[in-house]
């Protein structure tokens, strides 16, 4: 080549990577708006989230945008109270006109944004919400989460598959849950599947979210001897709950189930070897056979962003999520060139998409075509150390066949 | 299901819980009961005083309890600094009813927000020999987790008793409480009491927040849990007593315990708020309060 040619390409190559930017600039933003729970309960996944949600627009924003335009994240903190949801999202729609909506994390503040979504006919995919479209049956909500087409009994499905595939088998289980809807949700898929594969089931109650001390529950449990003990807990409660079957020696065979907190890496730590032989739900770890493309990368940007940001450190369970469920939106625009909702509808649901957390299919309702919900059990654990579970061999993964990275431990150790 | 070992455990452990509900309600026994300020920001401080255990626990690895003593005093100057400000913004010119309500909702505000704005949202817990061993004499299972809070309350509670009924400053903290204008025709300052006062309860905020971390995690806004909780205890006993609070407090701790235990946990709250109806209908001076 001769040099002029050379330098004929190399302004070329300057001007296209100059323009393509400042026209991107240029142009309206895409704006995607949503509620996100930035303080109150729930506010340890809502704010990871939010860091996976910055990555994914700075990811696609420096690959150009979204039709050639920027993408804008326009957010406003529920305070994990279901009662602002509404207004968030009738000021998101008439206020700040956003192109596309997504949800806030949780069943309980996926749910009472639904009306309106449903009112506009918008395209709504949702963050982690157990069954939030079951009475609503809306047609345009995709759920990230990996339940499965029937969320409440895929919750729990892998549980009771596990514990009857033992020898000898369980007999009895016990139920408990925080009176609160994703877990009496969860205790509700728990309880069909106990009663499907044939267990007694000899305690089930639920507790109120206050709850302070969880000894006399555990002893109550412990005083029905049931052979597994299915829990349905949010974060304080499941530290409550395998502290207390700690000091009171819980004799279950198998025990855990749906206890929401054990993922969290701060929890982790302050259990440490209590953990030992929990079985719990999971819907990402850092065993080998959920290497998915890109995971490992997003969770590197992620640990920066994170730091002294006293968000959890690892970011395992919800950001991947958080970045696949713009991962589908994003895919879905740029293969229709469209913000046409019913388009973007349809699309999304002929389609696999490839992210982060796999290859993501919608069924019908919304939910994963096909469960993936996890479930791993907790092994070799060390007292104080936070690092050992930035990798693999603490959380093994038992259930689905296909992602198992490793055999029970049955009995439960305690 | 009822069996002697069940029923002494629900017993046994009842009293662990109300002991530190005790705890919790201390600091507002003083204020609301005897100083008739609606603290509604008491539990606030309490999520303070349980993040100081963490942050020298895990920095230093200092007892989260021991933490908490530690940092009574400087709680106790910060109690008296926001009664200052609450004196002179509104009791002064009698608006403490509302406006004080409000401006207290305010500083529990602003306390949640500063911790999540300086430690982000994640849940806190802290690390200490005890937490995780269990005491058993006989059939009875005593939690450490459980005892040590427990134990520091009571110690605590009767702290606090002796030193309103023994000391010059408490005789006059129960006497502001009973007659302002009697005490200043003694040549008392009421202010200068009640701002005392008002430091007390909060330096007990300190203990309790670090007994509440060792029993759980934290995080910012996990006080909202315990605000109808700890006002209900102080109401139930009487308002201004301390002996009355500490009954209220095991009495619901019990009663919460057995619930659990027997009938299932999710009607307890429903017995506690009904014993609390009850009592008030019978007693409405509460438990050992004056009518």
């Amino acid at each position: 080549m001769h040099r002029r040619h050379w330098l004929f390409a190399a302004v070329g190559a300057l001007a296209l990577g100059f323009t393509t930017p400042i026209a991107t600039a240029q142009q309206k933003p895409v704006k995607i708006g949503f509620s996100m729970a930035l303080t109150g309960g729930l506010a340890g996944g809502g704010k990871a989230a939010l860091i996976a949600m910055e990555i994914w627009r700075d990811d696609v924003n420096g690959k150009g945008g979204l039709l050639g335009r920027p993408v804008e994240l326009v957010y406003y903190d529920d305070a994990t109270q279901g009662a602002n949801v509404p207004g968030i999202y009738t000021k998101l729609l008439e206020v700040d006109k956003v192109d596309l909506v997504v949800s806030g994390y949780g069943t309980n503040l996926i749910a009472p944004a639904m009306p309106i979504i449903m009112r506009k006919k918008l395209v709504f995919p949702a963050l982690f919400g157990l069954g939030a479209n079951e009475e609503f049956k809306y047609d345009r909500y995709f759920q990230i989460m990996p339940a499965g087409p029937e969320p409440k009994l895929d919750w729990s499905r892998g549980f009771f598959e596990l514990a009857m595939s033992q020898n000898p088998k369980p007999r009895s289980v016990a139920i408990v849950a925080a009176d609160a809807e994703f877990a009496l949700n969860a205790a509700e898929g728990a309880r069909a599947n106990a009663k499907k594969v044939g267990l007694n089931i000899v305690y089930d109650k639920t507790y109120p979210p206050a709850t302070t001390d969880f000894t006399p529950i555990v002893r109550a449990i412990q005083a029905t001897s049931p052979d597994i003990v299915y829990v349905g807990s949010y974060p304080p409660d499941s530290v409550g709950m395998v502290k207390a079957a700690n000091e009171i020696g819980l004799k279950a065979k198998m025990f855990g189930g749906g206890m929401v907190g054990l993922q969290f890496a701060a929890i982790q730590k302050n259990l440490g070897p209590l953990l030992n032989g929990v079985v719990n739900y999971d819907f990402w770890v850092p065993e080998p056979t959920l290497t998915f493309p890109g995971v490992n990368e997003f969770l590197a940007k992620y640990r920066v962003a994170a730091k002294d940001k006293g968000v959890d450190p690892f970011g395992h369970y919800l950001p991947p999520y958080a970045y696949a469920y713009l991962e589908v939106l994003g895919q879905a625009v740029e293969a229709t060139k469209s913000l046409d909702h019913g388009k973007l509808a349809a699309y999304m649901h002929k389609t696999t998409f490839d992210t982060v957390v796999g290859k993501v299919k919608f069924g019908k309702n919304g939910e994963w075509a096909r469960t993936r919900t996890l479930q791993v059990q907790f092994r070799n654990v060390q007292a104080d150390n936070l690092d050992q579970f930035a990798g693999p061999g603490k959380r093994i993964v038992l259930y689905p066949k296909e992602w198992k990275s490793g055999d029970i431990v049955y009995p439960f150790k305690q | 299901m009822l069996s002697a070992d069940l029923l002494a455990n629900a017993v046994v452990a009842g009293i662990l819980l109300g002991g530190f509900y005790a705890a919790v309600a201390i600091g507002l026994a003083i204020v609301f009961g005897q100083l008739d300020i609606v603290n509604i920001a008491h539990p606030a401080f309490i999520i303070v005083g349980a993040y100081v255990a963490y942050i020298l626990n895990s920095l230093f690895g200092f007892d989260p309890v021991l933490t908490g003593l530690a940092a009574a005093p400087a709680f106790f100057l910060c109690g008296a600094l926001v009664y200052r400000i609450y004196f002179l913004a509104f009791e002064r010119t009698g608006q403490e009813s509302l406006s004080g309500l409000a401006f207290f909702f305010g500083v529990m505000f602003i306390i949640e927000v500063s911790l999540i704005l300086v430690y982000g949202v994640d849940y806190r817990l802290v690390q200490a020999g005890y937490i995780g061993q269990t005491w058993t004499i006989g059939f009875v299972d005593l939690p450490l987790r459980m005892l040590v809070p427990c134990a520091i309350s009571v110690a605590l509670t009767l702290g606090v008793y002796l030193y309103m009924s023994r000391t010059f400053m408490g005789r006059a903290i129960q006497a502001v409480a009973q007659d302002r204008l009697a005490l200043q025709l003694m040549g008392a300052d009421p202010v200068r009491i009640k701002q005392w006062a008002f430091g007390l309860g909060i330096a007990t905020a300190a203990i309790a927040g670090s007994l509440l971390i060792v029993i759980g995690p934290v995080e910012p806004s996990v006080g909202r849990l315990y605000i109808g909780r700890a006002f209900a205890i102080v109401v139930l006993g009487g308002m201004g007593s301390i002996p009355g609070m500490f009954v209220a407090a095991l009495l619901l701790g019990v009663i919460e315990s057995i619930v659990a235990t027997f009938f299932g946990p999710s009607w307890a709250p429903a017995v506690s708020f009904g014993v609390l109806g009850l009592t008030l209908a019978l007693r409405p001076a509460g438990l050992f309060g004056r009518s």
